[in-house]
């Protein structure tokens, strides 16, 4: 069992949560991810580590309630313990196996979205650690939503708000940013790219144009997360690929996303279908003819 | 005579009511009816039987004390070679091992040895305070296990009893590795037998830690030299699941037999109090022809699907258990002899609509003596199914390979070791289908207790 150190409410339906996971804090790297379960009937949730601290022996994680396996997590309160806490898993990103002195020739410009903007967190520290220039762009929905924003101002060179309404930062698109950003002058020599998957689709549309290098981090559907069994599979470059073992990060120009986008609601009928028994049930309505079997 | 009794009869559920529900299959034998199948063995001067156990169980004798009635014998004598006879009396392919060799089955039927196995096997979980192991005092060594699957568990009770300090690591939430997330509770029940067998062993001694992927959470190089383990067995088991390579594969309805058996038997999609989300439709298709095929395909009709074996050789070269094909073909499954796929079909949606086959013919035998199958000319057809399931074996996971430096791996990626179970790092010992290949639970037990034996030299010329 793994205790809850501290929860908080980022926006609405977004929770950070640090956990107590000495030996996962010890190994962590950034871009990798932990795989989560609430409880012994739980399902096992991948997600991203928002931070981790080897000294403490915590591991943060950032997670937005969507179906009953992410809520039931989230109604988990500080002290509270989940079943289990494996990781980290996947690979590193690829920049910590490199010579700091080719990572401080080059400018990075990493984009979050949403709740994606947490995972970018500890990659533009790491690289801040190591002295390397790094830009953000943070996009959300609007103002209540946008999240980590005050962490990301302490670590990142020049840190870019946009949001689909304007309500804080410039109105738009996260890819409107980066194009204004490059005509403006920037130069970039790698870009980062954590956040939805249509995001990421339209961010390596994007940076395809300026043939700039572009990594990004899927966040697919997933079983075991060991290698296993095959579920996180994605097209990268016409192969088929497991995002647990050889992701989660890939080169965005190879990901296949309109497979990938498919591939993610495979199982979408069966859980809208368990959140509507879920949201029932909570309503306090008992299905007295088994339509909830 | 006594093998003029044929072979004891051993109780089903009915093949109709079973093929809809999870409960176990076979019912096994009860006291009388073990103790008449006891009666048949010849208790022979060279027992082929036990030449022919991967781990040498000492067959005559275990079954010679059940006949007199000493069951707490009987479980010791197993207890000496194996700590999972519950087990492999369920799961082995006796057929070509003990059984295989028995001389009854030369002119009838050799005597039940894996019923009777699992009758005593069984009798013990519910004795078990009756039964205590010998354990030799502790003498001071420590070694890690990774893997609490058949090698892990087989190396770490050895161990245990030789008076090691034993902590086995595990990668999933619960512990017994293809014992729980592969083999479906219909063959092998996971809290009445698994979860009771495994505690035998934690009342060894051995420490047991969960949610640790070794490879990342901690490696091997960190347990040897932070954690002070002595030594360290890697049973990690099979990795990821091979597909054929053809069109279609990724379309959304595609499942390995290994993701679709974890959400059932792992991750308890057939019981409605779990979450896990699981998609069967009305048809399913599984590819292969292997142990894990034959799950899958009576998973899935257990489900509520219609469910078809698809199989590129005949039904003689099945590499599955035969009770295991005996039982699907009871339960209703449709088996598809010498097809093979060559594309799965899907509509704009990106869903599973059928699959597209080619008939095959056996022509010349292969590297592995089998008769390799050559496609017959214009015998294209499509068959329609919502669900293809691939059961191709698998592929070695690279996770502690590619972690731990001159720990060789051979051209197939898996990990290379001696017949002992000697790896090309001192102190490091495999075995299992991490060294082997997807093989049997009984061979990767076989070689878990070989290891066993070496980290055993090993560490006393050390000591």
């Amino acid at each position: 069992m793994f205790t809850i150190l501290e929860k908080q409410l980022l926006a609405e339906n977004i929770y950070l949560m640090k956990v107590e996971a000495p030996r996962v804090a010890r190994a962590a790297l950034p871009g990798q991810f932990v795989i989560v379960r609430a409880d012994q009937v739980g399902e096992r949730i991948p997600l991203t580590i928002a931070d981790f601290d080897a000294a403490a022996g915590s591991v943060t994680i950032v997670i937005q309630t969507l179906g009953v396996s992410t809520r039931k997590i989230c109604t988990l309160e500080a002290g509270d313990q989940l079943a289990d806490f494996a990781g980290p898993l996947g690979r590193p990103s690829e920049f910590v196996h490199e010579p700091v002195e080719e990572l401080r020739k080059r400018r990075y410009i990493f984009i979050g979205g949403g709740v994606g903007t947490a995972p970018v967190y500890p990659q533009v520290k790491w690289l801040k650690e190591q002295g390397v220039e790094v830009d953000v762009i943070i996009g959300a929905k609007n103002k209540d939503m946008l999240i980590y924003t005050a962490e990301m101002e302490q670590v990142a060179s020049h840190l870019y708000i946009t949001t689909d309404d304007g309500s804080a930062g410039s109105q738009g698109l996260v890819t409107t940013k980066l194009e204004e950003l490059i005509a403006a002058g920037n130069h970039y020599d790698e870009c980062v790219a954590i956040g939805p998957m249509i995001m990421m689709k339209f961010v390596a549309l994007t940076t395809k144009k300026y043939n700039l290098k572009t990594t990004v981090s899927l966040n697919a559907l997933m079983v075991d997360g060991t290698g296993m069994c095959g579920a996180c599979r994605v097209t990268v470059a016409g192969k088929t690929r497991f995002t647990c073992v050889e992701g989660p990060e890939f080169d965005a120009h190879e990901v296949d996303f309109d497979e990938a986008m498919r591939r993610q609601g495979m199982y979408r009928t069966q859980e809208q279908r368990a959140l509507a028994i879920h949201a029932e049930h909570e309503a306090g309505h008992q299905c007295r003819i088994g339509l909830d079997k | 005579m006594a093998n003029k009794i044929p072979r004891v009869p051993v109780r089903e559920q009915d093949p109709t009511i079973r093929a809809t529900n999870f409960e176990e299959v076979c019912y096994g034998y009860n006291l009388e009816e073990a103790q008449l199948e006891a009666s048949r063995c010849l208790d022979c001067k060279n027992p082929r039987c036990v030449g022919a156990c991967p781990v040498g169980l000492q067959i005559p004798r275990f079954i010679a004390a059940l006949h007199e009635g000493n069951l707490k014998q009987a479980a010791s004598i197993i207890a000496e070679d194996s700590s999972l006879p519950s087990i492999c009396g369920r799961v082995c392919p006796q057929e070509s091992q003990c059984e295989g060799a028995c001389i009854l089955g030369i002119k009838g039927e050799p005597v039940a040895i894996g019923k009777i196995e699992r009758f005593i096997g069984d009798w013990k979980l519910e004795h078990s305070d009756e039964v205590a192991a010998d354990v030799a005092p502790q003498r001071g060594h420590r070694v890690a296990v990774v893997g609490s699957g058949p090698s892990g568990l087989a190396c770490a009770s050895d161990l245990a009893k030789w008076g090691y300090e034993v902590t086995v690591f595990e990668a999933l939430h619960e512990l017994g590795g293809v014992l729980v997330y592969g083999i479906p509770e219909f063959r092998l029940p996971k809290e009445r037998i698994v979860a009771r067998e495994i505690h035998e062993v934690e009342k060894l001694g051995v420490k047991f830690e969960k949610d640790v992927i070794v490879g990342r959470t901690v490696t091997i190089d960190s347990l040897l030299d932070e954690e002070g383990f002595d030594a360290v067995f890697i049973g990690s088991g099979a990795g990821l699941p091979r597909f054929m390579g053809i069109e279609g594969e990724n379309l959304n309805g595609v499942v390995s037999a290994n993701e679709f058996l974890t959400r059932t038997n792992l991750m308890h999609a057939y019981d409605n109090s779990f979450d896990t989300p699981i998609y069967v439709g009305k048809r399913v298709v599984v590819v292969g022809g292997g142990n894990v095929a034959m799950d899958a395909v009576r998973t899935a009709k257990r489900l509520g699907a219609e469910s078809v074996i698809v199989y590129r050789r005949s039904e003689k070269e099945l590499p599955a258990r035969v009770e295991e094909v005996h039982h699907a073909k009871e339960e209703g499954i449709e088996f598809r002899m010498l097809t093979n796929p060559i594309a799965v079909l899907g509509n704009e949606q990106g869903w599973v609509t059928g699959i597209r086959c080619v008939e095959m013919e056996l022509g010349e035998p292969d590297e592995s003596g089998r008769r390799s199958p050559v496609v017959k000319a214009d015998s294209e057809f499509e068959m329609a199914c919502d669900v293809v399931i691939m059961a191709l074996g698998t592929s070695p996971n690279p996770l502690i390979a590619s972690t731990t430096e001159g720990l060789e791996t051979n051209r197939r990626g898996c990990i290379t070791a001696s017949e002992e179970g000697q790896t090309t790092r001192e102190g490091v010992f495999a075995g299992g289908d991490a060294v082997t290949g997807a093989a049997t639970v009984i061979l990767a037990m076989g070689a878990g207790r070989k290891a066993a034996r070496a980290i055993d030299q090993y560490l006393s010329q050390k000591a």
